[in-house]
Formats: C-alpha cells, structure tokens, sequence
C-alpha cells in the first residue's frame, strides 16, 4: 500500500468554484516580474513549474522567488532540474512531490541540492514523470483523478501517494493518480498577448495541462505580441488567457536554459553554477553575485555576458556555427 | 585490427538490436548515440522519440537534454510529455533505454537512493523522471551500463523501475501490461538476456576476451548462463567510422580514448 505523502489533496468541486469565480473579461495583466512574485506567489504555496528542467523554464521569476525570499514552498517536481536547484539554493521548498530533481541530466548532482535532501529537510513523495504529467491533466479534466498503467509493483509506489482501484470494466488493476492542482503554475512562452494568450514553440512539455490545472498563473514570455496577432492564428494558441493571471515579458528570460528557437542553453554557466554549490559559502557567494546583488533578471543576464552572449547562443541553437565553437566565450 | 573502446562496443551492440521501423523511447547519451548509428545504417525508418515531446527527429548532433531542441530538430511532432507516454501506455512504443545505480537479477532498477528506504538517503539520486514510465510501459527495455559488484546487487537498495520484480508472472499480477519487460542489458563484459522459465538475468554472449569467470566475479548475484555462448560481434569499420564521423564527432559519449 502507497505510504507517501498527500501534499495537494484533489478537490474537484473546490476547483469548479475557483475557475467560476476567475475573470473571464479581456483585461491587460501585464506587470514586472516583481510584482508579479509579490502579487501571486505566498509562502507555504504549492509551485509547479512549466517547461523541462532546462528547457523553455521561467528562470527570471524562479530568480525573483528567490530574491524575496519565499519560504516553505512546496514543489511539483516534475523534470526539475535548474528550476530546482534555483529554488533550492534560497532554500525556498520544504516539500516536494519528485519524479526527477536534484539532476541537471548529464551535467551531473546539484550539491546544494543533495544536502537539503540528504540532511532530511525536505518532505519527498515520489511520483514519475508520466504520473505527474497525468496528475495535472485530471486537474485540467476537472476529474479527481486519472487510471494508469505506471509505478505498480515497486518501490517508487510504495512511496507514491497513489491508491490501487480496479477497472470496473475490464477488472484490470490500475494506479489511481490524483489530480493536482498547484496554487501557482510558473510558465515561460514564446510569445503572449498583453491578456496571457500563450504561443509556445517546438515540445509544449506539460504546459498546456498545467496552465488550466493551476489556481494561478503567472506567464514570462520572451516577446509580446499584439492581440490582432492571436485573432489572425488562433491554431497558434496554447494557453488561452483566461487561465492566466499575470503576464510578464522577459526576453532571455530562460537562460541559461535552452529556449527553443531563440537560444541554446548556457553549458558553461550552468556548470559554474555547480561548481559554486560545492559548500554553502561559496554558494552564497555565488548567490549574491549573480540573485541578491543585482537588482533584476536584466542585471543577471549583464553578469553573464549579456545580449552578445545570448547571441551567441542563438547561433549555436540555429546551428549558424558548430556547437564546440559557438559554446566558447 | 580494428581498435576500439568498451562504450564504442556497447553502442555497437545495443545498435543491432533496433530494426528498422520500430520505434524507441531514448535518453540522452549511450542509448541516443545506438539509435543514431542504427537509423545511419540497417534501420532509416526507427522512429526515436524522447519523453519531453520530441518525435523522430533528424538529429543533427547529440542532444545535452532530453527536452532540449535537437530532439525534435526536423522531427516529425514536436509534442508532449503524455502524448509520448501515452503512445508507450497503449502499446505503440518497441523499446527504450534506462539507466541506474543499481539492477538487479530481474532486471529491476534503482535510481532512486542508496541507504535504508524510510530514512533521509544516504546519496540520493534524481528518481524515476520517467524511466518508470517506461519501464512499465515499452514492449522492451534495454540497458547500457557499466558492470560491477556494486551495480549488480542481490537487493535493491530502491526499487525505482520495473523488471520482472521478483519472478515470472509478477510484472502482470503488478498489473502492468502483460508481454513486457527486460530484453537485453549491454555492459563492458558481455550481452546478458533473460531466461524465459525464471526471467533471471543470462549472460548470453562474451565479449572478446572475456571469460565467463570475469563476467561472474563482477554481479553479486549468480547469472544464468545461455546453452549457447557465442563471441560478442566486435563493431564492424563501418560502424565505428559512422559512430566516429557522423554520430558522435565530439566524442561526448564514446570518449577520447
């Protein structure tokens, strides 16, 4: 029997009442990355974060979570890979629902993260990456959960806050996979209108899920673009605005991540962020140099090279150079 | 001669197990650079998907993530998470590729923790991500890994992913779907298969110059061992110019030695 921890309790009708209540008008919602944060995202909250680990992720407003100070989220850990290492280095997360964290894939363990899991401080329910990815689509379905075929018979199941129910048509035995409503759904877009309409290119990951599955949504998205725009190709749209609740425009606002189409990821960066999570001190060296110490994700990406660098890599992601060349500062 | 390092034969064997019009779920790494050097020779048509999304790409260089834009660089969806998982779940998926910290003699695989399971991990790794998924849900799953004591062990410090979990029937009384499970796992040592009575892990071939003795000092768990015990095929020179040339030219995964 599955003894993990329940951290979002699926409440359909809750949720009906929720999404009734939420403006349907046609109303502008842009604002600053702080005030978005400040405005959406409450301590003790539940997060989920859009895009995949290092690919296509909000990396200015996890940047400002930070950068508040936000305590005792809890997190969907759904491919977390430098999304979770930035929320971890606050530490901003004391729970955590994990398919995969604390890994940058290749690139090797966060440290920083390692310690807060090893050292027992953070609440683990473990999950997989399809579970999760099913768990906001009940959510989205307005179901209170979904059956799958995943996780039976090991351990990641018994650490799982899944329950066995049987197929009442077939007698099968199936996962029950909870809904999962996040409060707040942090997404990062190519393109959106001022009202959230979301344009996303290449994988959509989990997002389109997640954005109608979350209470609140807070979108950065690389450009803005006029609302006739939309009107022109609705095809385009992924997220439609009335999920969305503040729109932010940030351009670069996923590096060092790779941006589909824009840019590729930041290797070098990414690997000095490791390096500077080897001891507490040298990652609050680190922190302050690169979060606490400018005064928003423009200063950052200033630290890190600027647009020069960013084109850099857009020429590596287009393929205009070889990547062994393009990746050289 | 052709000269040639363990990862460079792994890949070649783990190539050779791909046919043509199949379709596999991959990672990034040893398994991608197989499902590269199989579709640049006998298989044009294997379909290599990634679980972000990505959909039979023309993979123009090794990805760094499996979410990352070379893995649907001129595929033929750039999708999602469940529409990936959801093919596997309803049967459309031939293999995948997984890797871990530990396997055991049913193929099971942790890559989860090391250290009792109901206290803070003593190293704790990234977790399922969704080799679980996958594990669960392809028709085969593969391994490419190193082969040592402490990789192949008796118990699991963590279950993570599905084998044949602890013998025949047992993936099916689980209820996950039936006709599925490990097929082959590829090491620096030899091809291992499983037995079809007690789907215990067996070695199946040697590679050259490795004895039998080697293969079994290096799992903690007494292997089966096939009638038949053929020679590892060595890569051919075709296959290790493509590997070289065209799959890996960096030589991020195949190394520099």
């Amino acid at each position: 029997m599955p003894r993990g921890e329940l951290l979002v309790t699926p409440e359909p009708d809750a949720m009906r009442e929720w999404f009734r209540q939420k403006p349907k008008q046609l109303v502008p919602k842009v604002t600053t990355v702080k005030t978005a944060v400040a405005s959406w995202v409450h301590d003790g909250e539940y997060l989920a974060v859009g895009g995949f680990g290092t690919n296509r992720i909000p990396t200015a407003l996890l940047h400002e979570i930070v950068r508040q100070g936000r305590r005792g989220l809890g997190l969907s850990g759904h491919t977390a890979t430098h999304d979770f290492q930035i929320l971890a280095a606050g530490p901003c997360i004391d729970r955590v629902d994990v398919a995969y964290v604390l890994g940058l894939e290749a690139r090797g363990l966060s440290p920083s993260a390692r310690r807060l899991c090893e050292g027992g401080l953070l609440r683990l329910t473990e999950w997989t990456n399809a579970a999760l990815a099913w768990r906001y689509r009940a959510a989205a379905m307005g179901v209170p959960f979904l059956p799958a075929r995943v996780m039976l018979g090991t351990d990641t199941w018994e650490h799982s806050a899944a329950k066995e129910i049987q197929c009442p048509f077939t007698g099968m035995r199936l996962a029950a996979l909870p809904a999962l409503s996040p409060d707040v759904g942090l997404i990062h877009v190519h393109e959106a209108d001022v009202y959230g309409n979301c344009r996303i290119e290449g994988i959509s990951v989990a997002d389109a899920d997640l954005a109608r599955a979350a209470r609140r949504v807070i979108i950065s998205a690389e450009r803005l673009i006029p609302h006739e725009e939309i009107r022109r190709e609705p095809t385009r749209t992924i997220i439609p605005y009335f999920c969305v609740d503040a729109v932010v425009e940030v351009p670069g606002g996923c590096y060092p991540g790779n941006m589909p189409y824009e840019y590729f990821s930041d290797e070098e960066h990414l690997q000095e962020w490791l390096e500077a999570e080897r001891t507490p001190e040298t990652l609050r060296a680190f922190l302050e140099k690169y979060i606490f110490g400018v005064e928003d994700f423009a200063g950052y990406l200033d630290r890190c090279g600027g647009r020069s660098r960013l084109q850099q890599l857009r020429r590596v992601e287009l393929m205009l150079v070889q990547e062994s060349e393009g990746m050289r500062r | 001669m052709t000269t040639y390092n363990s990862m460079e034969l792994m890949i070649c064997l783990a190539a050779r197990y791909l046919e043509d019009g199949a379709t596999v779920v991959v990672g990034t790494g040893a398994p991608c650079a197989a499902a590269m050097l199989a579709q640049k020779l006998h298989a044009p048509g294997l379909v290599v998907m990634f679980e972000a999304g990505g959909m039979g790409p023309l993979l123009p260089t090794m990805p760094i993530s499996v979410g990352d834009s070379r893995t649907f660089w001129r595929g033929i969806s750039a999708s999602s998470m469940t529409e990936i998982m959801e093919l596997c779940q309803r049967g459309m998926v031939d293999y995948t590729f997984l890797g871990g910290a530990q396997i055991d003699q049913y193929g099971n695989i942790n890559s989860t923790q090391i250290g009792p399971r109901d206290l803070p991990p003593r190293v704790r790794f990234p977790g399922s991500g969704g080799a679980n998924d996958l594990a669960s849900l392809c028709w085969r799953t593969m391994m490419i890994t190193p082969q040592d004591q402490r990789r192949f062990v008796p118990r699991l410090d963590f279950m993570t992913s599905p084998g044949y979990l602890h013998g025949p029937g047992a993936r099916e009384a689980a209820g996950l779907p039936p006709g599925t499970g490990p097929y082959k796992v590829i090491t620096q040592l030899a091809v291992f298969g499983f037995d079809e009575a007690t789907k215990r892990m067996r070695v199946e071939s040697l590679h050259p110059g490795v004895d039998l003795a080697q293969v079994q000092d290096n799992a903690g768990f007494t292997l089966l061992v096939a009638p038949q015990l053929p020679v590892s095929m060595p890569p051919s020179a075709e296959e290790l110019a493509l590997l070289r040339r065209e799959v890996d030219p960096y030589r991020y995964v195949i190394g520099r030695n």
